[in-house]
């Protein structure tokens, strides 16, 4: 069984399949149908619903969230939020009204997703500001307006003239979810099975158990097999409600990051340490996949355009993998061996990524490229962790995503930059050697000849950045 | 309900028209209550279709295997070619369009079958299991290969007037060259939809998602083997359609309607977003040569044109549309001598249908790029060319190439105005002086026009009907024959009506566009919609409005011409009574309140033999300046401000009427910059869904948008209260951001050599281009 809050009403669920999504759930079960299925693949946003949670420090923490990609028994513990909650006796929330009275609106399909990517904002941030804006509503696509009125809305909905009436005292709220959160979750539904171990510990018997289910770790691609492939799954474990998976301890040595850390999460200490991640974080899926997404998931897909694993790989990261009581630490450079497959064995997961602290004389920088800034998948994403003495490079990592079958490092390219002095022609024997490193494919995100190029202008940028600022560098610095 | 301090304003709120009032469903969209089709809840044992696609592009079917599909969880019937009981074919103007396949694959994503089981998913899922075999035929797949071919779903139409040789040989210069533009997926957010119910009279209710109810009545009306009056299709509202839901909305009604019709039960139909993609048309891409002659001083002299529209595998509205790219392809330039020709190239695809602009755009795309290749060779600032070769008064440069006079010159003054809003000359010195200085960031400006013809080239399309009921507490009723589909035609129209008869908005309701309300309707399309059903409604609210006159100075004893509506009130004299009195003062002395309205567009006619006519009422007209900056390694480019002015008469309403333009012109970008169509060797549509096909998302949106209503200019033409269309113009303003981003590829070249960008300019295209200058530099050297 499953509990969570309905807006402010206990809701549980025994008998389901898994394999449902939140968005059919709400539509196909309860006919709650303001929740729009735009791409049921979490690309377009009209599904945002938010959900509220009691985080480490006891706050309640809003989160919007794709619907469409979201299993059922994800909401164990949460409160849910959709468009219908927001209203209350015909007064609508500032967030509805600002939209309202921008004209944010046109054929109205995608304006409840605005609208809960909205509240969310609302409920986060306390002061409309528009980077900040615009990163909550990358997620949402509309067709119609051209999105100016729904900025404006965005802006708009601060205006204490719509001062909100207050929600449901959030004390009873946090209560009520801490309660419900002690409580176990598992579901049971056309013979297929949902567990969400509350442990490490017990996610690794469990796995050992069931050697064949698949890991939920944010789900934000495994959701495609059953809303794309329409296949389904016998048993699906839930990594997210482990207490242990879900934390980040900094040590002297490293951070070390719980495999089941959404990026939204993970983002203020990552960004502590690497402020030039900004860029790519914020460019990395969109907020509502930032906020399920988890840092575990993105390694153990092993995508070959996964945004995180050439950044780690430049950061030297290493993954602690755990099988029953075993452990082992990999470096993240031997984790990936082929196309989406890993060295993981039967029952292995990864429980931990260690992520050694920056050195002060590291010169890092992490480049995305794709057709669109916001919400893209990349073309080609690069990350390089240059350790410099004055001009000169000592050690390079260097690691592309989207240009191999698996995130991998350039070692010919690293080779031809250590103990360089970091100038125009050092450069272009590092870019040259990029044609030892790889031989991308061409697709329809782009040709093999543009991959190969752009991947040594990054690295031209790179050089430049040394000395020019960003916004000479970067078309990104301008919105 | 709480309110911005902004829109407390008394005149807002009267709603009559030429106020910014909101949207009528405004609140229902943000609270979620807005109903869609599929949000629609149908009996308990409602059924549901899910089609069965092709996974070749072109082939005979040598057997299709459905037993496994038959007698999958929850199947109750399977459909294919042989079970339907009327016409097989829904060609919507011409045939060619199977409703299922019938024997041959025409298209890879075409519907095979049809199966029909009690979960969406269960059809889903069973629609994956049929066992079909092809023997494929080879595909024509290039555009190039089958112009060269003469592979065409219909003939090739010609405009040409002057003499083309005389001009080329006495221009001063010369040019030739090529241009592809891509092709647009709709993705309106709502996909196609339609849920069929079957009446006790053996007819069939369809609740759609179209533009066209009245095309989607007949076709399933002769699916099903039914008269007319026994099909009704009713519209509430679309989540966008974008011309995608015009004659594309009509397949998944026929197959709903057909799965009712067999089963007697109620059937939904909703496509996944991939197989949307993959199984409705697109805005057709185009191929073009051309050879124009100019001066040095940037003057065209004569223009030689092919326009290869790619229609994909049947002709669908393909000839209006690429009749339409050749009626745009001067945009707002006077062609001496012209030879202009309109391919409809087939291609084994899907075919190719209405999107916004309806071939306009790719017409007028392929002659601003010649615009800025002529500017280029005789070193010209490319506004500079424009403006040079603007229509006007003077000259006897007022004809255009299909023989209709421009009777309104709106273009050269309205581009004085922005370029001078815009700052664009100052702009462009300041822009020259950071590209100087800039070694990787590049940027770019550019002023586009616009002149959009308003009208459906096809004649009889040109009209519409609307019902209007008063009741007799005062509250009407307002019906007509066009389609809510985001744009605000329901408000406009009822704001209409509510100045006609000086009522509150608040008492008009405007019911869901319906079949059996309105008859024999156009598709809501061609930006026509509030053009012909505003005008229809008024007749109607005139006719009521005259009947109530007549009785008002009857019953006071005054003459009708001292009866007046004003503010809810009707004066008769020193008398007044409210609307509402009147109404049941009326009804008691058997007045008629109900009234049937139509309106048919005056002046337009076209002699296709002759190509030469009046196709359009009026023109529209609008500018926009885009400013870009392009990072020359990556190819990658930010819009950073839009400066538009646009021509929409005497506005009906300038919320709704921003709210298209600005939409439209993002949309133009998107169809020029980010979205692009890759269809694979086997004639797979790669980019089938958001997560590969990516239309503009918010940041696209420059942090600098400023948008004018052209003021003071009423139409000439008695439109409604002399307004404007508004509905496509605005899509076309997005070419000035693709001139923009070769503006700024051009200044690695200091402008003397032209970058080739052809459209969607990607940032691989982009890059691509940049290379070429710096090798064109290098060469320099």
């Amino acid at each position: 069984m499953i509990t969570f809050l309905l807006n402010s009403i206990e809701h549980r669920i025994d008998d389901i399949d898994p394999n449902t999504t939140v968005l059919d759930y709400l539509r196909d079960h309860l006919g709650r149908t303001g929740t729009k299925e735009g791409c049921a693949s979490g690309d377009c946003g009209a599904c945002t619903v938010v959900v509220a949670r009691v985080s480490a420090d006891n706050q309640l923490q809003y989160r919007s969230i794709n619907a469409c990609i979201t299993p059922i028994g994800s909401l164990h513990g949460q409160q849910l939020l959709t468009v219908e909650d927001l209203a209350a006796d015909g007064d609508l929330h500032p967030a509805q009204e600002a939209m309202v009275e921008c004209h944010g609106s046109q054929c109205g399909f995608c304006t409840p997703g605005f609208v809960m990517s909205l509240y969310a904002h609302y409920q986060n941030h306390a002061q409309p500001d528009r980077q900040e804006i615009l990163e909550s509503l990358g997620g949402n696509l509309c067709r119609c307006t051209g999105y100016r009125p729904i900025l404006d809305a965005a802006v708009a909905m601060y205006d204490p003239a719509l001062e909100a009436t207050p929600d449901q005292p959030p004390h009873n709220v946090r209560g009520t979810l801490a309660a419900m959160a002690q409580v176990p979750a598992d579901l049971k539904g056309d013979n297929h099975r949902y567990f969400a171990p509350q442990s490490s510990a017990e996610l690794a018997a469990l796995y050992l158990q069931h050697p064949d289910a698949r890991l939920v770790a944010g789900a934000t691609d495994l959701s495609l097999e059953l809303t794309q492939s329409l296949a389904t799954i016998t048993t699906l474990i839930h990594t997210g409600r482990a207490t242990d998976l879900t934390d980040i301890q900094e040590t002297s040595n490293h951070l070390d990051i719980g495999a089941a850390v959404t990026y939204s999460d993970s983002a203020p200490l990552l960004l502590h340490q690497w402020p030039e991640l900004h860029e790519l974080l914020e460019r990395l899926g969109s907020k509502q996949i930032r906020n399920q997404g988890t840092i575990g998931g993105n390694i153990g897909n092993a995508s070959p355009i996964g945004d995180m694993p050439p950044v780690l790989l430049a950061l030297n990261a290493s993954v602690i993998l755990r099988c029953g009581k075993q452990r082992r630490s990999v470096p993240l450079d031997t984790f990936f061996v082929g196309y989406r497959r890993t060295v993981l064995g039967k029952g292995e997961f990864i429980e931990r990524i260690h992520v050694p602290r920056r050195h002060a004389s590291t010169l890092f920088r992490a480049y995305k490229i794709s057709k669109r800034i916001d919400d893209d998948i990349s073309t080609v994403c690069g990350a390089f962790a240059l350790d410099m003495d004055g001009d000169r490079v000592t050690s390079a990592r260097i690691a592309y995503g989207g240009m191999a079958e698996i995130p991998r490092r350039a070692h010919y390219c690293e080779d031809a930059l250590r103990d360089k002095p970091l100038t125009e022609a050092t450069i272009n024997a590092a870019v040259a050697a990029l044609a030892e490193d790889f031989c991308p494919i061409s697709d329809f995100r782009a040709s093999a000849d543009y991959r190969m190029q752009v991947a040594g202008n990054l690295l031209r940028r790179l050089q430049l950045s040394h000395n020019l600022p960003a916004q000479q560098l970067q078309v990104t610095h301008y919105a | 309900m709480r309110r911005l301090p902004q829109a407390r304003n008394s005149r807002a709120a009267a709603g009559l028209a030429g106020h910014p009032l909101r949207h009528e469903s405004a609140v229902g969209h943000v609270t979620g209550q807005a109903s869609y089709v599929d949000d629609r809840r149908g009996p308990a044992d409602t059924l549901y279709a899910y089609p069965g696609l092709s996974s070749i592009a072109r082939g005979n079917i040598s057997s299709m295997d459905l037993s496994a599909v038959q007698c999958a969880p929850g199947v109750v019937d399977v459909i294919t070619s042989n079970d339907i009981p009327g016409h097989r074919d829904i060609g919507a103007v011409f045939p060619g369009d199977p409703l299922l396949a019938d024997g041959e694959v025409l298209f890879y994503g075409q519907v095979l079958f049809v199966v029909v089981a009690n979960s969406q998913l269960a059809a889903r899922r069973a629609a994956r299991l049929a066992q079909v075999e092809y023997a494929p035929i080879d595909s024509h797949l290039d555009v190039e290969e089958a112009l060269a071919e003469a592979y065409f779903v219909r003939p090739t139409h010609r405009q040409s007037r002057g003499d083309l040789d005389r001009a080329q040989a006495a221009a001063d210069k010369q040019l030739t060259g090529e241009f592809h533009s891509g092709g647009q997926e709709q993705m309106y957010l709502e996909g196609q939809a339609a849920m069929a119910v079957p009446q006790d009279d053996g007819g069939m209710l369809v609740y759609a998602s179209t533009q066209h109810p009245s095309e989607g009545q007949k076709l399933v009306a002769e699916v099903l083997n039914l008269p007319m009056s026994k099909v009704t299709v009713d519209v509430r509202r679309m989540g966008g359609a974008f011309g995608g839901k015009e004659t594309n909305a009509n397949q998944w009604s026929c197959i709903a309607a057909l799965a009712a019709h067999r089963s007697g039960r109620s059937v939904k139909l909703r496509l996944a977003r991939a197989d949307d993609f993959a199984a409705t048309g697109k805005r057709h891409p185009f191929f073009s040569r051309y050879q124009v002659a100019f001066d040095n001083d940037g003057t065209i002299k004569g223009l030689d044109l092919e326009l290869a529209g790619n229609c994909g595998m049947s002709p669908d509205l393909s000839d209006a549309i690429v009749d339409r790219a050749m009626f745009h392809a001067d945009n707002c330039y006077f062609l001496p001598a012209a030879d202009i020709r309109g391919h409809r190239v087939r291609t084994d695809t899907v075919s190719h249908t209405a999107f916004r602009g309806f071939g306009g755009p790719q017409g007028m795309l392929a002659m601003e790029n010649i615009i800025e290749q002529v500017a280029t060779a005789t070193g010209l600032d490319p506004l500079d060319v424009r403006k040079r070769n603007f229509y006007s008064a003077e000259d006897g440069r007022d004809t255009t190439h299909y023989g209709q006079k421009i009777e309104q010159h709106i273009i050269g003054p309205l581009v004085e105005r922005l370029e001078n809003t815009a700052n664009y000359r100052a702009r462009r010195q300041e822009i020259s002086a950071f590209n100087a200085q800039s070694p990787v960031l590049k940027r770019g400006l550019a002023l586009t026009p616009v002149k959009f013809g308003i009208s459906f080239t096809v004649q009889h399309l040109n009209q519409a009907g609307a019902l209007l009921h008063v009741y007799t507490d005062g509250s009407i009723q307002l019906n007509h024959g066009g389609t809510e589909m985001g744009q605000g035609l329901y408000t406009k129209v009822a704001q209409i009506v509510a100045s006609e008869l000086q009522v509150d908005m608040s008492r008009i309701t405007c019911t869901s566009t319906r079949t059996d309300k309105v008859p024999n309707t156009s598709p809501t399309a061609a930006s026509s919609g509030s053009d012909l059903n505003g005008m229809a409604a008024r007749d109607a609210a005139r006719k009521i409005k005259s009947r109530l006159t007549t009785f008002a100075a009857g019953h006071f004893g005054v003459s009708e011409s001292e009866v007046v509506f004003e503010q809810g009130e009707v004066k008769a004299g020193q008398e007044s009574i409210s609307f509402a009195d009147l109404a049941q003062l009326a009804y008691l002395q058997r007045i008629s309140l109900s009234a049937t309205g139509f309106y048919k567009t005056p002046k337009i006619h076209y002699n296709r033999d002759m190509a030469n006519g009046r196709p359009f009422f009026y023109y529209a007209y609008g500018a926009a300046v885009s400013e870009v900056v392009v990072d020359t390694l990556t190819g990658e480019y930010r819009l950073l401000q839009a400066d538009i002015c646009q021509d929409v008469g005497q506005s009906l309403n300038p919320a709704l009427d921003i709210g298209q333009i600005e939409g439209g012109f993002i949309q133009g970008m998107g169809w020029l910059t980010s979205e692009e169509l890759i269809w694979g060797e086997d004639g797979r549509l790669q980019t089938a869904g958001p997560a590969s096909y990516k239309i503009p998302a918010i940041s696209d949106t420059p942090a600098t948008l400023n948008v004018e209503l052209l003021p003071d200019s009423p139409n000439t033409e008695a439109t409604i209260f002399h307004s404007k269309a508004v509905g496509e113009p605005p899509l076309m303003l997005g070419i000035s951001v693709w001139a923009a981003i070769r503006d700024a590829i051009g200044s690695l070249a200091d402008h003397r050599a032209s970058p080739a960008l052809n459209a969607p300019a990607t940032p691989e295209r982009v890059l691509l281009a940049c290379a070429d200058m710096q090798k064109f530099m290098e060469r320099q050297t």
